[in-house]
């Protein structure tokens, strides 16, 4: 498997570019996946998003859709294209350490 | 007597009742079904009702007419499942007791997801094709239309059918060109996926002939609602797209009942076991068809082969044996491409659509995912095979679980 340094530490990645692994994640890591994708800061929105993503995935081995998200996670719709422009899901997903979400089918 | 309970009289539970009929011993076993309209609907053929292919009278049936005897019918709503007490209220208080519970309500569309869908352009501009009604608006509108921006757009993911809105877009482009005002008609695609289907080499095939069609995409948008003054829909992301007439697929959801029986995920789908399709929560409750929340397509053709699969598996569990059947994820799905031609899919949970020969390995008749006037003739001639022989459960010469015999990797 592939792997590559992110802020400071090398970490497996699969084939998108995602950790293989979210139990190494921490929020350092979070905050340089997301300058890579084009958000400098993370406000206490995204953080939301992304403790909820993860506590979904762990509880449950799936990554919410975009819809659960927005009632569950305390940030609506709206708010989360703000926090993760182009992509919201996908992004968020990458940034909370998390696989890809597969599109349904 | 034991008890068992059918919900949803559709394709699914149709099926169900027509296979454990005969299955089930008669002096043991009581068999009811469940449903709240009688009309049985062709969904496949709704696509076909706007290009004038089939009317509106070509896609009904009685749903008694093809539930067999011995089978007791109730037609009323659902109101709730007690899973804890094995029981179903209907609608007028009326309790049904089950020992074993099949679950077979399927989805349908909700319009009340996205604001201003059923403004006053409602069935005058905005059209589905996922109810008759909309269907046959849209197909009297289309007979006088002059032409102008044409916007198909899924609201969210998952869809009944997903490459019902590609067909769509394709028999469109088909239609308004033999009537000679093709270049009138803007086709615009606009979708929440990526790209113009889901799984990556269908979804390249696909987008080509979109693009070869002169039909054009937007990926990866999100409604968030209509602007039925200046005729345009709006992203969350506030990005406007303005249309003539827009084709909505609005937001698929489980039935009601489901949201009051606490049986449901966020779109009252059920959680269900991928594999042996019984529900994630209750031992006695088994549930097929697009009712389920199985990352599988919400498609005839899955429901259908999940009959197979939970047929065996249901005998299993009444003799309280291990379920030895698995489902696979098994779609197989004709998409229409206008010009009398078609393409074929079909794939499962792990392997994506390939191409090849179907059902014979290096014959066909079928192509897969290559246009063909033979796989035209396969979508054609399924509306019979729908009626006389899907339905009443006897055996297709195509297997529940997919086959790689055939399929260039």
């Amino acid at each position: 498997m592939e792997t590559r340094v992110i802020s400071g530490k090398t970490i497996e990645i699969d084939t998108d570019g995602n950790l293989a692994d979210h139990t190494v994640w921490d929020e350092n890591i979070a905050l340089e996946l997301a300058k890579e994708l084009g958000i400098d800061e993370l406000t206490d929105g995204h953080k939301k998003v992304i403790h909820y993503l993860r506590d979904e995935y762990k509880s449950s081995g799936e990554i919410p859709t975009m819809r659960k998200i927005g009632k569950k996670s305390g940030v609506d719709m709206k708010e989360l294209y703000k926090l993760f422009p182009d992509g919201p899901l996908k992004k968020a997903a990458k940034i909370s350490g998390l696989p890809k979400p597969k599109s349904c089918v | 007597m034991k008890k068992l309970v059918i919900l949803g009289a559709g394709t699914a539970g149709t099926i169900m009742a027509n296979k454990l009929a005969p299955l089930l011993n008669r002096d043991e076993w009581s068999i009811t079904i469940v449903d709240q309209f009688e009309t049985h609907y062709y969904q496949p053929g709704f696509l076909f009702i706007p290009f004038g292919i089939y009317t509106c009278r070509d896609v009904k049936k009685s749903k008694r007419d093809f539930l067999p005897n011995g089978v007791e019918v109730v037609m009323s709503v659902i109101e709730r499942v007690e899973p804890e007490k094995n029981r179903v209220i209907l609608s007028n208080n009326a309790i049904l007791s089950y020992d074993f519970l099949i679950i077979a309500t399927g989805s349908k569309i909700t319009t009340n997801e996205t604001e201003g869908l059923t403004g006053k352009l409602w069935q005058k501009n905005v059209f589905d094709f996922y109810t008759v009604e909309g269907a046959c608006h849209m197909a009297d509108y289309f007979k006088h239309w002059n032409g102008g921006k044409l916007v198909i757009n899924i609201a969210e993911m998952p869809i009944k059918c997903p490459v019902a809105p590609l067909e769509f877009v394709f028999l469109a482009d088909s239609y308004f060109t033999e009537r000679g005002m093709r270049d009138k008609v803007d086709i615009h695609y606009v979708t929440p996926l990526s790209g113009a289907f889901t799984k990556p080499k269908a979804s390249e095939i696909l987008g080509n002939m979109l693009e070869k069609k002169n039909i054009r995409l937007t990926p990866d948008y999100s409604i968030e609602r209509v602007d039925n003054e200046e005729k345009k829909i709006i992203s969350y992301d506030d990005n406007e797209i303005d249309f003539d007439v827009l084709v909505t697929v609005p937001t698929n959801i489980g039935d009601e009942y489901v949201e009051r029986s606490d049986l449901g995920d966020e779109l009252n789908f059920i959680p269900t076991d991928n594999h042996t399709l019984r529900s994630k929560d209750h031992e006695n409750i088994f549930v097929l068809g697009d009712a389920t929340d199985l990352p599988s397509s919400k498609a005839g053709s899955v429901a259908h082969f999940e009959a197979d699969i939970l047929t065996e598996n249901f005998i299993d569990a009444i003799d309280n044996r291990e379920l030895r059947a698995k489902f696979d994820g098994h779609a197989n799905c004709f998409i229409e491409s206008g010009f009398g031609k078609g393409i074929l899919i079909d794939f499962n949970y792990d392997t994506e659509p390939l191409p090849g020969k179907f059902p014979l390995p290096g014959i066909g008749p079928f192509s897969l995912l290559e246009e063909t006037r033979m796989n035209h003739y396969g979508k054609v001639m399924f509306r019979w095979i729908y009626w006389n022989m899907l339905l009443r459960g006897l055996e297709l010469p195509i297997e529940s679980n997919m086959t790689l015999a055939g399929k260039k990797l």
